[in-house]
């Protein structure tokens, strides 16, 4: 077989191939991790901190460890373990310090869920508690308490991260890109503007849930619904000092995770309760209170951005200063602050840059990973920025971003050089403001707002996004051919919703040239079984999964090649296949089946030669480099998938009250592989970008205490709440290394949603939003010019 | 307490303990884990099943309560193998994703088709509104519900627009 040979005519990539898991799901008979039941199982419940900020003065689990069906009762002072994912800084149970609202003091293995609530119900804690640090901003002053004394003790990512021993900041990340004063030098205009936005929940339907069983001789099992087995896999053995050959990490189905599932979560107290339960199984649900408190959130954001515009309507500077909200525990928000500051300035081509992004820790619920990773977040203020620095300088919004897009020949913040084959932003930006009629009113909607009152405006914001990730992450794929000639692919990247098993089957079938049903993606994954993969996180799963895939397929039909020669007694250049057999390519009726190849050819006397067919691939991204700690330049993103929102809003601007009428958005993929799955995406991150915009945030009071854990008063959007119109636009410009050309946008479509509300809203009303979310009492306090009101902390309630 | 209910079909007679709700009966005692638990406080939808006919949330229900009724839950709703209607217009039209509030969708759909054939799209919103979905952002569900009530032809057959 020579390369030639093997063509990328794309059959089944770019089709609307049903999902390959609709069956099981549809049914009921797809299993996730909460639906599995073993033998022996134990029930876990955890005993959680009333409390934000508070001394452990005393634990007395005696009354606890009696209750008849109790098999293990485990307090922080027993278990001298520490897990963290770049800085080491979280304790499997509180210690003697607890730092958050909602912390696991002590947690209780039992026969029933009914026995261990009422263990843990009788387990007593003494607290000295201590007025919280909640804010951010106020954890930077010198005389704050620190969330983490021991800081400057803790192990970390060296190569990445920055911790500042004696204060609250886990990680700075700064990039400087030419000279910041001389541009600001050159601006007839400087705007400078501060925008924020709270804390929210992942809200996956299925919470966090896991099942460890730590058997004698330290062979553990974990049953979880994390995104991420390998990572899992080795943060858990770092934390217990074990070998990986002794730890399996088993996925099945996952239901939503956005993020939050892809650390390690309450995997190692189960395995530590299990140890003391003898071994047994011991599992554990989060209840939809805990999702919101015991598991991690998104952090909040306080954004400072300062703007030289020249005369020409060219940005000469920015100055770009992050406050990110860790929470109690630096987890992913230390890598979210080094990924968004090198993303900072958007889709713009900023001459002169100097971005400061902090990590700083505080007393509330630790933020993770959400999709998006600080985009969601720094894009908010960001897009509104642009909106309000254009009114300021006189320019229509749209001309003004047009300006300043990143082209041909622009370099990034980090000194990345953009080319043509990089994707296209203006084009994105185009189709959804021509999707919207940007800039004017239709004849129908001039009707409908003489007909109702309400005033119409339209919004556009632009966004991208590379893969945060190591600059050397890696992946594999192995795919195996059975006895009849149809194949099975296992990767290790998940399936948590996504669609990656649907469009994994259609790249492998369209590269063995085999219909989508003779391959199999299979369902679970299994670290005793599957390949390698970093993690399924950061939109990086189609092009490095779909990468490895391809040459797995390639390795197969190498090795079938080389087994066809010697049966056609032919050289493998001589040979050609179709769907079903590789053949002589002169004389096609010569030729053998894939089936009579698959498990090794069998000569008619009975000789065997050759074996089971095999293929491995593997792809790790190429050039990528760390980053310089001092000017954050260097090469960190696999690729930039480029987007644009267009929204029309109806705005009553006596109330505030709006509706959303449309919603528009265009996203540069590269190659489409599967439109039905792409969509379905794309419209599931823009509504739950609509819902963290419009209404979605933490309330906390003034003690650190969370008010609002639950889906009445932390509402997600529901089918009612949906615009009227929703649309959503493919470009195709490839990726040169990527499947197929494509690239991902998985998290991309949640991204620059809120701004592209509220510019919508700003036309209409010319309210000047700050403050995400956006609810109707935020638009009436911007339209009559009162400032904005941070409710997302309250006075505590009187008691 | 003891009780007796048909569950898809067949007669289920048990003791249940009189503080579990249906939901826990049906997916612990029974074992049919297709229906979902997303939060046990009825805001969800996840764990939508028939009772006697009409959709509930299992979980907002006793299971004391279901003795002598009638239940129908997702295990029933494909039939030897073969996918319903409702469920190979949600397959057609991309209307699921992780699966975990899928269940409970099918239900809901299941419940508004016998109360209006021919909903409109303000109709569909209303009739699974009660269902919480993350992935989809619904818009691929209320199709498939336009799909199965004969409202638009051959589903949207991925529905994405190129420029």
């Amino acid at each position: 077989m020579s390369e030639s040979t093997i063509s990328s005519v794309a059959t089944h990539v770019g089709d609307d191939v049903q999902r390959v898991d609709d069956a099981a799901k549809l049914t009921g008979g797809a299993m996730y991790a909460s639906d599995l039941v073993f033998a022996g199982m134990l029930y876990a419940q955890v005993k959680r901190s009333p409390h934000a900020r508070a001394k452990i003065v005393a634990i007395n689990t005696s009354k606890a460890k009696n209750l008849p069906g109790v098999h293990a009762v485990l307090t922080g002072k027993e278990l001298d373990y520490r897990i963290g994912l770049y800085v080491v800084d979280k304790d499997i149970l509180a210690k003697d310090a607890v730092r958050h609202f909602g912390e696991a003091v002590a947690a209780v293995a039992a026969e029933s869920l009914d026995i261990a609530s009422r263990a843990v119900d009788l387990i007593d804690v003494e607290y000295e508690v201590f007025p919280p640090v909640l804010s951010q901003l106020d954890a930077l002053d010198e005389n704050s308490p620190l969330v983490h004394p021991d800081l400057g003790s803790y192990d970390y990512v060296k190569a990445s991260f920055s911790p500042q021993p004696g204060t609250n900041i886990p990680n700075i990340t700064k990039i400087r890109k030419g000279d910041v004063d001389a541009g600001f030098a050159e601006a007839k205009w400087i705007i400078e503007r501060e925008y924020t936005n709270p804390s929210v929940q992942h809200v996956p339907l299925e919470t966090h849930v896991a099942i460890v069983e730590w058997k004698a001789g330290d062979e553990v099992t974990i049953w979880s619904s994390a995104q991420s087995p390998f990572t899992l896999r080795d943060l858990f053995c770092r934390a217990f000092k074990l070998p990986h050959n002794k730890v399996r990490v088993v996925i099945p189905h996952v239901g939503g995770a956005f993020g939050g599932k892809a650390g390690i979560h309450l995997e190692p107290l189960l395995a530590c309760l299990s140890r003391k339960a003898g071994g047994r199984p011991v599992k554990f649900q989060a209840t939809r209170e805990e999702e919101f408190s015991l598991l991690p959130c998104r952090s909040a954001l306080t954004y400072r951005i300062k703007t030289g515009v020249g005369a020409d309507g060219r940005i000469t500077a920015q100055k770009l200063l992050m406050y990110w909200d860790s929470g109690a525990y630096a987890d992913y928000a230390v890598n979210v602050t080094r990924a968004s500051a090198y993303s900072a300035g958007g889709p713009y081509d900023i001459p002169n840059a100097w971005v400061d992004a902090y990590t700083i820790y505080t007393n509330k619920p630790w933020g993770t990973a959400y999709r998006g990773f600080g985009h969601v977040e720094f894009f908010w203020g960001l897009e509104r920025h642009m909106e309000l620095v254009a009114q300021v300088i006189g320019m229509d919004p749209l001309e003004f971003r047009k300006k300043n897009l990143l082209k041909p020949g622009s370099t990034t913040l980090t000194g990345e050089r953009i080319n043509e084959h990089t994707g296209n932003p203006l084009k994105c930006l185009e189709a959804a403001a021509k999707a919207i009629n940007y800039g004017r009113l239709t004849p129908e909607e001039e009707d409908r707002q003489a007909r109702t009152g309400r005033r119409i405006g339209k919004g556009i914001a632009t966004l991208h996004k590379a893969p945060a990730m190591p600059s050397f992450t890696t992946t594999a794929a192995v795919i195996k051919m059975n006895s009849d000639g149809s194949v099975v692919v296992n990767i290790a990247l998940t399936e948590i919703g996504q669609g990656t098993a649907t469009v994994v089957a259609q790249m492998a079938a369209d590269r063995l040239r085999f219909p989508v049903s003779r391959v199999k993606v299979a369902v679970e994954r299994d670290t005793d079984k599957d390949p390698f993969d970093w993690q399924t996180v950061a939109s990086k799963g189609l092009l490095l999964t779909g990468n490895a895939v391809i040459a797995a397929c390639d390795d197969l039909l190498r090795q079938a090649y080389s087994d066809a020669a010697q049966v056609l007694r032919a050289q493998t250049v001589d040979l050609d296949h179709d769907g079903e057999k590789i053949f002589v390519k002169q004389r096609p009726e010569e030729s053998v089946t894939f089936a009579a190849l698959s498990i090794g050819y069998v000569y008619p006397n009975g000789n065997g030669i050759g074996g089971p067919l095999i293929g491995l691939g593997r792809y790790t991204a190429q050039g990528l480099t760390s980053l310089d700690k001092e000017t954050g330049q260097g090469l960190p993103a696999l690729d930039w998938t480029y987007g644009a929102h267009g929204v029309i809003a109806e705005v009553d601007p006596e109330t505030g009250e709006y509706t959303v009428i449309k919603i528009a958005s265009a996203f540069d993929v590269g190659k489409v592989i599967n439109p039905g799955t792409m969509r379905g995406q794309c419209i599931g991150g823009m509504i739950q970008g609509l819902g963290t915009a419009q209404c979605e945030s933490y309330i906390y009071d003034d003690q650190g205490h969370l008010l609002n854990p639950s889906l009445t008063d932390n509402k997600i959007l529901t089918a009612k709440d949906l615009p009227e119109e929703i649309e959503c636009i493919a470009v195709e410009t490839p990726q040169l290394d990527g499947p197929f050309g494509a690239r991902g946008v998985g998290e991309h479509p949640m991204i620059s949603v809120a701004p592209a509300l509220a510019n919508a809203i700003h036309d209409a009303t010319g309210a000047e939003l700050t403050h995400m979310p956006v609810r109707f009492e935020d638009v009436w306090r911007a339209i009559h010019n009162k400032p904005p009101i941070d409710t997302w902390t309250t006075k505590a309630p009187a008691v | 307490m003891w009780m007796s209910v048909e569950v898809n079909g067949h007669i289920y007679e048990r003791e249940v303990t009189e503080h579990w709700t249906l939901l826990r009966f049906l997916r612990e005692d029974l074992e049919l884990t297709g229906t979902k638990d997303g939060c046990s406080a009825g805001e969800c939808g996840a764990c939508t099943v028939m009772l006697n006919g009409e959709a509930v949330n299992a979980c907002m229900v006793l299971a004391a309560e279901a003795d002598g009724a009638t239940v129908e839950t997702i295990e029933a709703e494909a039939v030897d193998g073969e996918l319903s209607e409702i469920q190979a217009a949600f397959a057609r039209n991309y209307a699921v994703q992780c699966g975990y509030c899928t269940a409970g969708m099918v239900m809901s759909v299941r419940e508004l088709l016998r109360l209006n054939s021919k909903p409109t799209v303000a109709e569909i919103k209303e009739g699974i509104e009660g269902n919480l979905c993350r992935c989809t952002g619904y818009q691929q569900i209320i199709e498939a519900v336009l799909d199965v009530s004969g409202q638009i032809n051959n589903g949207t057959r991925g529905g994405l627009k190129y420029v």
